[in-house]
């Protein structure tokens, strides 16, 4: 398949993933992202570069995708006059993104609802820009009073919740309006373990590069790793070596084993039903103790390289063994689950998000199956190993915690066969890295991998000399955090940590 | 209910036995009296602040209370007011946008208090380092006893920095 656009020049990107490039003018943006809205299409990612110093310009980029594939609009702006149209009422998702170029770069999207600071608190002044290359370090603001959305009524008031919750949890703000129990609204306030992460890539080394990529979000540094590493070697137009493939596939599925195991745990606590948090947690335990013991990193951390994997796979049976366990123990404890009617009570209706508002906010990943969106990079754009995999996508149209609750379980029974499948079918080789330590002058490429919660993606520049010059690592969860505004609508307040829980999104990921 | 009950008594005790103390962990001069330290040696109350972390350290926390390690079994235990706390974990490099929320938990925490920095990015501000966003290690911010190098530090090594800030210097 193909994009067509007649009137455009699309130049096809190198990578694993199909990917087509074109660099286009303001007037073209919102028609172009319209007609991939109106084919189904959504936004992957927006960011922007500063090329002010030799080129007098900066670049907007923004990723979307279709069936066919990833399509990247390159829209140049002069420095003078760095404004761009707004695409955020053709997606909606787009919103947060935009207010982060201006808070980043200084690019206005101009007709934009919504010009409120988004990552910048008060680290930065409001008119200094973190990712402009002449950035001053010194500046700094206090915090400044966020204008939160009010609502008003009678008998309407505010519970303000965090930066620091209650549990053991990333920070974030969220402001819940509410008539007795019931929720209004809920305003998320996020950006708070904002800790400088795409400058930190600016001017380092591709290895450094590859190490912070893996800590972007540290639940999903597989992920992270990898599509990091697709995207330098798409750059450096390398081969990997088939069995390294095969092995980032692995450890991929053990990262989706391992997180979906601690989720199901957690839902499990969330409605007071202890048995299975402790169950699901030996379970998750076992799989982190076979990581170590096999990969030597529990979270699998800097095992995927540029250029290949650090690590091989000297021994299949303790996986095969695990394989067994898991899959017993888990059909055990999804019966009890499915049977427990004060588990389900909590479980079903709550926290919903029908397939029609999914499609039309664009929830991705593993939280958009659940709620029909059928999208997983592994089925329509796999790269290799998954296109001899043949991977099953799990969906379910109910969109509610049940839901989703059910998508973890069937994508873990599906990343225990293809765990099998990988084990017998990994090609034989000795050479596991081809040595990756610099790119090639001006390049560009995208890396895209489907992590547990949903597609991550990195985006990688470099300058004339190969060195990086920009890096924008992508979270799905800049897609569903919006949405979760919507999922706990009609809700009471105590159901949010359930509900929050069973969209578990990244924070750091996201404040970068 | 009888399916619960079987898998309870066919799963049995998976707990091991807690690390010793490691006095090498110590940051600085012990700032509690011993006597102060025996009695939250038999309960002591953790409030957890991610200050900038990237989930990571987060995810050997929530180990830490797994069947195997169980600290809640020896009497330390999370809870989510820093009134009721005695200790406070801190992980990753302090961000700029935590550095308020930090102090106030700090702040917030009753006397005498014990204050833990995880990971390399508590330690010494891992990968992040100190930037325009980053304010670096959390000594930087508020005072540490014990320090928990890792990446992240596994659920033992976490134990073990618990516990050597509880007990008392030979
Ligand atoms: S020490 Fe490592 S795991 Fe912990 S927060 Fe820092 S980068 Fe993440």
């Amino acid at each position: 398949m193909k994009y067509t656009c007649p009137d455009l020049k699309l130049l096809e990107l190198n990578g694993a993933i199909p990917a087509w490039q074109v660099v286009i003018e303001a007037s073209e943006l919102q028609v172009l992202c319209q007609k991939v809205a109106d084919g189904g299409g959504r936004l992957v990612a927006l960011w922007a570069c500063d090329e002010r110093a030799s080129l007098s310009r900066f670049v907007l980029h923004a990723v979307l995708v279709n069936e066919a594939g990833l399509l990247c609009l390159h829209l140049p702006l002069p420095q003078e006059f760095p404004v761009y149209p707004d695409i955020s009422g053709i997606f909606s998702c787009a919103c947060r993104m935009q207010r982060t170029v201006f808070d980043m770069l200084g690019l206005t999207a101009s007709g934009s609802q919504d010009m409120r600071p988004w990552l910048r608190h008060g680290a930065w002044p409001e008119n200094s820009f973190p990712l402009r290359k002449d950035f001053d370090e010194a500046g700094r603001q206090e915090a400044d009073n966020y204008p939160f959305v009010q609502v008003e009524g009678q008998g309407v008031h505010e519970i303000p919740v965090g930066p620091v919750h209650a549990g053991i949890i990333e920070p974030g703000h969220f402001r819940f309006s509410i008539i007795g129990e019931r929720v209004l609204r809920l305003e998320e306030r996020l950006g708070y373990v904002h800790k400088g992460i795409e400058k930190r890539f600016e001017n380092n080394s591709l290895l450094f590069g590859a190490k912070l990529a893996g800590r972007v979000s540290g639940d999903t540094t597989v992920a992270y790793a990898w599509a990091y590493a697709m995207a330098a070697e798409s750059i450096a137009n390398v081969v990997v070596p088939k069995r390294a493939l095969w092995l980032r596939a692995l450890l991929l599925e053990r990262e989706r084993i391992a997180n979906h195991l601690g989720d199901l745990g957690y839902l499990s606590n969330d409605v007071a039903f202890s048995f299975g948090m402790s169950q699901f947690w030996i379970l998750k335990e076992q799989v982190l103790r076979n990581n170590a013991a096999l990969f030597g990193h529990r979270y699998l951390m800097d095992k995927i390289i540029p250029g290949g994997v650090g690590v091989d796979l000297t021994e299949t049976a303790t996986l095969l063994a695990e394989c067994d366990l898991l899959e017993h123990e888990v059909k055990l404890l999804h019966s009890i689950l499915e049977e427990h009617a004060g588990v389900q009570d909590r479980y079903i209706g709550t926290g919903c998000v029908a397939p029609a508002l999914a499609a039309q906010l664009g929830l991705c990943g593993m939280a958009g199956r659940a709620s029909g969106q059928s999208w997983d990079a592994r089925v329509q754009h796999p790269c290799a190993p998954y296109d001899q995999l043949d991977v099953q996508m799990a969906t379910h149209q109910n969109g509610d915690v049940a839901a989703r609750v059910i998508v973890r379980f069937d994508e873990l029974f599906e990343s225990l066969r293809l765990m099998r499948d990988i084990i017998a079918k990994l090609p034989s080789g000795n050479v596991l890295a081809i040595p990756l330590e610099k790119l090639p002058g001006n390049g560009f490429c995208l890396g895209m991998v489907e992590g547990w919660r949903g597609e991550v993606l990195v985006a990688i520049h470099t300058d004339a000399e190969g060195n990086i010059t920009r890096v924008h690592p992508h979270d799905p969860s800049w897609q569903n955090w919006p949405v979760l505004e919507h999922a706990i609508l009609g809700d009471i307040v105590p159901d949010f940590p359930l509900i929050n829980k069973s969209f578990n999104l990244s924070y750091s990921g996201h404040d970068l | 209910m009888y399916q619960i009950l079987k898998q309870i008594i066919k799963t049995g005790i998976k707990t091991e036995a807690p690390p010793l103390a490691d006095e090498s962990l110590r940051a600085g001069e012990q700032r509690l009296q011993q006597k102060v330290l025996e009695v939250f040696g038999s309960a002591l109350n953790i409030r957890l602040v991610d200050a900038g972390s990237c989930n990571g350290c987060e995810l050997e926390i929530h180990a830490v209370n797994n069947a195997y390690y169980n600290l809640e079994g020896l009497g330390i235990k999370f809870v989510a007011s820093p009134r009721h706390a005695d200790l406070l974990l801190v992980t990753g490099s302090v961000s700029r946008h935590m550095e308020v929320a930090l102090k106030r938990t700090y702040d917030a925490i009753p006397e005498p208090k014990l204050v833990v920095a995880l990971g390399d990015c508590g330690c010494n501000g891992g990968i992040f380092g100190e930037s325009y966003a980053s304010l670096g290690r959390v000594s930087n911010v508020i005072p540490v006893d014990v320090v928990v190098a890792g990446c992240p530090p596994t659920p033992v090594e976490i134990m073990q920095g618990i516990l050597t800030a509880v007990s008392c210097k030979k």
